[in-house]
């Protein structure tokens, strides 16, 4: 090491250069005889930490003097692509966070929204990805902490949650161990919080062995006048760190682990990751809501990636101020901890609070009644510098870092990468699809579905069940060798073996169908999740008013702590079919939406406003940030469409291992309002008689679809195609029929198309169906198409004419389809005169197969 | 400084699900040799030099393990 | 006072220790009943102004060696057991019930559920003839449905242990379909004289009817018979050991102690 006047290496004149040219933008140094780095150590070292010769420069630039070693660090991590968005900054850009109820956009920790009556919603979704792909369990429940922290940062009591979650099909051990460890680890810390998870989803694809995701999405409420931000102010006020002690863990975790792809070398990462300790997370949501209510607070930040590194910088530099931290005021529970250690430490459950002199000895007094650790660690300044010191060294040497707050926290560098069109994009949109409608023709479709039976090699579990992992393909160049009149054979399988389970599979079926429709109802991305949603404590809280399973979930606007209730509701659903947008990422992106819009408004909800969860690949790789580019556009067009705003948000990139990309995930969460949760709408069928009707209309849309993954072990097609205007018009017609408490269920057709919709809403209710097609496609589509906009609703006979007047008045199309009946699941077609049954299967096998399949796939032995 | 160890384990006829549960496991793996797993806690104490054992084994009849449905054995280093 | 279903307002205390979460729940409950509640921190002592104890559910102190075992030896449980031994109505609920088993005010123990994992859902609750104070003797026989939310819930205790709770009575409520791994299906169990009642299931979450049934109201608005019976007795019919005889419990005595107000 040397002092700063030796600003010398290959780098040197440019850097003299140029610290010439911008002197005057930057706030003086509190304190120049720092110890600062030799100039090739410093360059080595940067470069190691992940930043970019230009970057290293940068770093130069601003400091206008070789960085120290604590400042590299902290430059490497605030200019990571986790904490600055530096490659996706200018795409985000395309959204609107415009809205008059809008009271926070993005850039604060969570966006917020006012649903009236005073009342207010903060929320935001997050991912916690390659976290999670290390040590599922603690890295699922670090991410629902550090969502939950940044929803009561803003003032609001966290009172829902939900999760996205993408893992790869669960006939591979290790993602049964993920999978099973991340929703344990989910349930672990949600419930111990006493805040109740809602729902969410999950779908499973070869896509995301590598990468799982663990998005997580909550949800706040406050009155609008407690809305606080994490903006410092007011110099000579206390910088305060509340909550646990400061380890070594996590050094460089979520930023370096979301930064860069993965590789073998990730296991060894392990000592990186965090552990959540929910009770101490319990305990600071109740002293921090109580000290900001009292108003003892001038702001509060959580401790999140980067820990206290990013939270202190961004604070300083929201309110224009300086900060200067003593890193040794800093309660640790390692021994010999470096100053840039203590930094950059991720360690879970801190959150850091601007408190004015006169005012902490009623914060310490209220955290330590709860059992909190509560220390001043430094103050707000004026100088415009985020200064650390270290009081343990010497006098004269106890600055270790001097920073401008602004450029570190502001003035990362900003990329548009190149992009290029991904050539899989054509041949898989325009893959000729005839042979699935030819299968059909050629009645060989229960021979088809015998060979993948005969071929699952994973004993144990139902046929149907079974037969989901064979021939899944994901990537676009292996389908290439899959014969599709019969998938081929993946261990030898004779045709007699074929014959045999063919005859007996033809013998178990009424109609030509049933054998599709089961195997699909077992389907890992359409059965039913409620082994999931058990290990999930959703009702704590008292306002739980739709619990999981139905298409949003539906919780009433009230505070049971004041006892203060309204007859009023929020309504959350996630969304997101990455199908779909690897298919299409334009397209499949603004479907997210719609169908988000869609499960809202099913129990009767206004959406709101969403949040979304950008999970992409390498950004770096043209191909890849093309569809995030694409995506973006997409989402950013129809959320202006249906004047959605977007408030607050995350980007993961780097969604990769050894080189396959996950397919481009932009999940959405979704909010809205329900203005009397006495009318909420559910997707149960509710008795024997009422009439059935789809809402829009089917189109012979097979492409992207579940039904063609499930049978054929086919990816490709172009996704079902989305008219934004009749989006609205169904939403608009089932909405005004809900409210008006005309319809006794709705529920949303997406995966699995029209027939797995009918079937669901029948498991639900344990009540059957008998329903008639006669949509002029080809009858595979009419069942299992996922054509958008549509929407099959079930009313009263007495009410069945009003209801089709209200959907005559949208001007939108659609069918009466016949009556909730009996026990069994009957679906015919009509071609005018004759009737033709399609699926015949009583609603006992549709529910076991529904019901079980998922927890028998777990638990695969 | 002292340092005790002590072990809390199900007491005997006490179903231990987590045990049953890793033997089920170490039989699918193919280690047919296990006949009973039983799966406990493991402490690890820190004490002043005057602290007797005989004071770690009220810790433990008084916090530690609950006798209910808990045994527990301790270790004097 | 609301017109719903009591011709009583109580005043509850509900205990609050560090890392409860259904504290709020049960007040809102027990306001929707029309009583009055207030929240007790685990440091207070002072109960005897309250009419009756909950100890709500959730993970005090994060249930991190055992559920129950560190809140146990909070201050406030001094006051609970001597609260109790008085013969004073005391309901733990789910942490609550591990709670009572810890202070061994209620027999036994909560493992964890025998399938590892953490249950939340609807459970249908048979209500056996028992001494219990909280529930309304008529009940005995029927079908209560209230969920349960819990990872340590699987009741146990020693046949010896067993075979006491069946002969005097003390089992209150069992699952109608094996839930978690129970020692015959128990899900909820009283104290001999009937007054402490610990129960794994969530009754406060199903009293209202904006989120769903109201078979939870029946655990909350039974018990103020057996305290106006109490506060009929005068203290001297406390016996030697501090804890109320039954047969004392019923005379025309109409000294009204604690906060019990009739309805006009």
């Amino acid at each position: 090491m040397s002092d700063g006047g030796d600003v010398v290496s290959d780098g040197g004149d440019v850097v003299s250069d140029i610290v010439g040219d911008i002197v005057q933008d930057i706030p003086a140094p509190v304190c120049d005889n720092i110890v600062t780095l030799d100039a090739e150590l410093a360059k080595k070292i940067a470069l190691e930490l992940g930043l970019t010769a230009d970057e290293f420069l940068n770093v130069v630039r601003t400091q206008q003097r070789m960085p120290s070693l604590t400042e590299l660090y902290i430059y490497s991590l605030m200019w990571s692509e986790h904490c600055s968005y530096k490659h996706s900054k200018g795409q985000l850009r395309h959204f609107s966070s415009k809205g008059k109820h809008v009271l926070q956009g993005p850039g604060e920790n969570a966006g917020v929204i006012s649903v009236g009556d005073g009342w207010a919603v903060a929320f935001k979704m997050e991912s916690h990805n390659h976290p999670s792909a290390i040590e599922p369990f603690q890295g699922a429940a670090t991410g629902i902490g550090g969502i939950i922290r940044d929803i009561f940062t803003m003032g609001a009591r966290p009172i829902a949650a939900m999760d996205s979650l993408r893992f790869g099909t669960l006939d591979k051990p290790r993602q049964r161990y993920l999978f099973d460890g991340a929703v344990a680890g989910i349930g672990s810390y949600g419930n111990c919080l006493g805040i109740p998870t809602v729902g969410g989803e999950v779908y499973f694809e070869d896509a995301y062995e590598g990468n799982c995701l663990i998005n997580a999405f909550a949800l706040g409420l406050m009155r609008e006048e407690e809305l606080t931000r994490a903006v410092g102010s007011g110099p000579g006020n206390y910088v305060v760190l509340i909550g646990s002690s400061t380890g070594r863990d996590g050094i460089g975790g979520a930023s370096v682990l979301a930064s860069q792809e993965f590789d073998e070398a990730a296991e060894n990462k392990r000592p990186a990751v965090q552990v959540g300790d929910p009770f101490e997370e319990k305990l600071l949501i109740e002293v921090c809501l109580e000290l900001l209510k009292a108003g003892k607070f001038v702001a509060l930040g959580d401790l999140g990636a980067a820990g206290l590194t990013s939270s202190a910088s961004e604070m300083a530099s929201r309110g224009g101020v300086g900060i200067d931290i003593d890193v040794r005021k800093v309660p640790q529970r390692e021994d010999a901890m470096q100053p840039f250690e203590i930094m950059v430490s991720e360690s879970q459950e801190r959150m850091l609070a601007v408190v004015k002199p006169e005012d902490f000895a009623d914060a310490l007094d209220t955290c330590q009644r709860w059992g909190v650790s509560c220390s001043q660690i430094g103050s707000i300044t004026n100088t415009g510098r985020f200064v650390v010191r270290d009081s343990a060294l010497p006098a004269d040497a106890q600055i270790v870092a001097d920073m401008p707050a602004e450029m570190l926290a502001e003035s990362a560098p900003e990329y548009t990468p190149q992009m290029s069109r991904p050539a899989y994009l054509d041949k898989l949109q325009s893959y000729p699809l005839d042979f699935v409608y030819e299968c059909v023709e050629d009645n060989i479709l229960n021979e088809v579905i015998a060979e993948r039976i005969a071929n699952a090699e994973i004993l144990g579990l139902d046929a149907f069940v079974g037969a989901q992992f064979k021939g899944a393909q994901f990537n676009g160049t292996r389908f290439k060798d899959t014969q599709f009149k019969g998938a081929q054979p993946v261990k030898d399988v004779t045709a007699e073996e074929v014959a045999a389970i063919t005859a007996a599979l033809s013998a178990q079926a009424k109609a030509s169908f049933d054998i599709a429709f089961l195997s699909m109802l077992a389907s890992p991305n359409i059965c039913s999740r409620r082994w999931i949603w058990r290990q999930y404590d959703h009702q704590v809280g008292n306002n739980t008013v739709v619990v999981p399973g139905a298409d949003a979930a539906v919780l009433r606007i009230g505070d049971t702590g004041r006892a203060e209730m309204t007859c009023r509701g929020i309504a959350m659903s996630t969304d997101c079919n990455g199908r779909y947008c690897y298919l299409d990422p334009y397209l499949g992106a603004q479907i997210a939406l719609a169908e988000g819009m869609r499960n809202l408004s099913c129990v009767g909800a206004k959406p709101a406003a969403i949040t979304d969860c950008l999970n992409f690949g390498n950004p770096e790789k043209p191909e890849v940030f093309y569809s995030f580019h694409k995506a973006v556009c997409g989402l950013a067009t129809a959320c202006k469409h249906y004047d959605i705003p977007v408030i607050s948000g995350n980007v993961s990139f780097y969604n990769e291992s050894f080189g396959n990309a996950i397919y481009p995930t932009p999940a959405i969460g979704i909010v809205g309002v329900v203005e009397n949760i006495a009318n909420v709408c559910t997707s149960d069928f509710k008795q024997a008689g009422d009439t059935i009707i789809l809402v829009g209309e089917t189109l012979d849309e097979l492409g992207a679809s579940e039904y063609i993954k499930v049978i054929h072990g086919l990816v490709a097609g172009k996704p079902p195609s989305l008219d934004l205007q009749l989006e609205n018009d169904v939403q608009s017609a089932i909405r005004e029929a809900v409210s008006c408490r005309l319809l006794q269920s709705a529920h949303d057709c997406s995966e699995g198309g029209l027939a797995i919709a009918i079937a669901e809403s029948c498991i639900a209710g344990n009540i059957g169906a008998k329903v008639t097609l006669a949509e002029p496609i080809p009858d595979v589509a009419a069942l299992f198409a996922e054509s958008q906009s549509r929407i099959v609703i079930s009313c009263t006979e007495a009410n069945t004419d009003r209801v089709l007047d209200i959907l005559a008045s949208y001007n939108v199309p659609f069918s009466i389809l016949g009556e909730t009946f009996g026990n069994r699941i009957y679906v015919e077609k009509s071609d005018g005169s004759a009737l033709t049954p399609l699926v015949d299967v009583s609603l006992e096998t549709a529910l076991k197969l529904y019901n079980d399949s998922l927890e028998q796939m777990v638990n695969i032995k | 400084m002292k340092n005790y160890k002590i072990y809390v384990t199900a007491k005997e006829g006490i179903f231990n699900p987590a045990g049953a549960t890793a033997a089920t496991a170490l039989g699918q793996l193919g280690y047919d040799g296990v006949n009973n797993v039983r799966v406990g806690k493991f402490i690890e104490l820190q004490t002043k030099d005057d602290v007797q054992r005989q004071t770690v084994t009220e810790m433990c009849e008084k916090l530690l393990a609950n006798p209910v449905i808990e045994d527990f054995r301790i270790e004097e280093e | 006072m609301s017109a719903d279903t009591n011709a009583v307002s109580l005043k509850f205390g509900v205990v609050v220790f560090p890392g409860s979460n259904c504290e709020q729940d049960v007040v809102h409950a027990l306001h929707l009943l029309g009583h009055e509640a207030n929240y007790v921190w685990h440091q207070d002592t002072e109960l005897a102004c309250y009419d009756a104890i909950v100890l709500p559910g959730g993970f005090s102190y994060g249930d991190y060696l055992r559920c129950g075992a560190v809140a146990r030896f909070s201050p406030v449980m001094e006051s609970v057991i001597a609260y109790a031994n008085a013969g004073r109505p005391v309901i733990g609920i789910c942490n609550g019930f591990q709670i009572l088993t810890e202070a061994k005010l209620l027999a036994g123990a909560l493992l964890q559920n025998r399938n590892l994992k953490f249950i939340c859902e609807p459970a249908s609750l048979i209500v056996e003839k028992s001494v219990c104070k909280w529930l309304d003797p008529k009940l005995a026989g029927s079908v209560l449905e209230v969920p349960i939310n819990h990872n340590e819930g699987n009741y146990f205790c020693d046949a010896k242990t067993l075979a006491e709770l069946k002969e005097n009575g003390q089992i209150v409520l069992r699952y109608r379909q094996a839930a978690n791994g129970s020692l015959d299906n128990i899900a909820g169990i009283c104290n001999r004289g009937g007054n402490v009642f610990g129960l794994m299931p969530h009754p406060e979450r199903v009293c209202d009817f904006a989120t769903g049934s109201t078979d939870g109201r029946a655990f909350f608005s039974y018990i103020f018979r057996y305290i106006l019976e109490i506060a009929s007795n005068t203290k001297n019919n406390l016996n030697k050991n501090g804890s109320l005889n039954s047969d004392d419990l019923n005379s025309d005595d109409n000294n009204i102690i604690g906060n019990v107000e009739v309805a006009q």
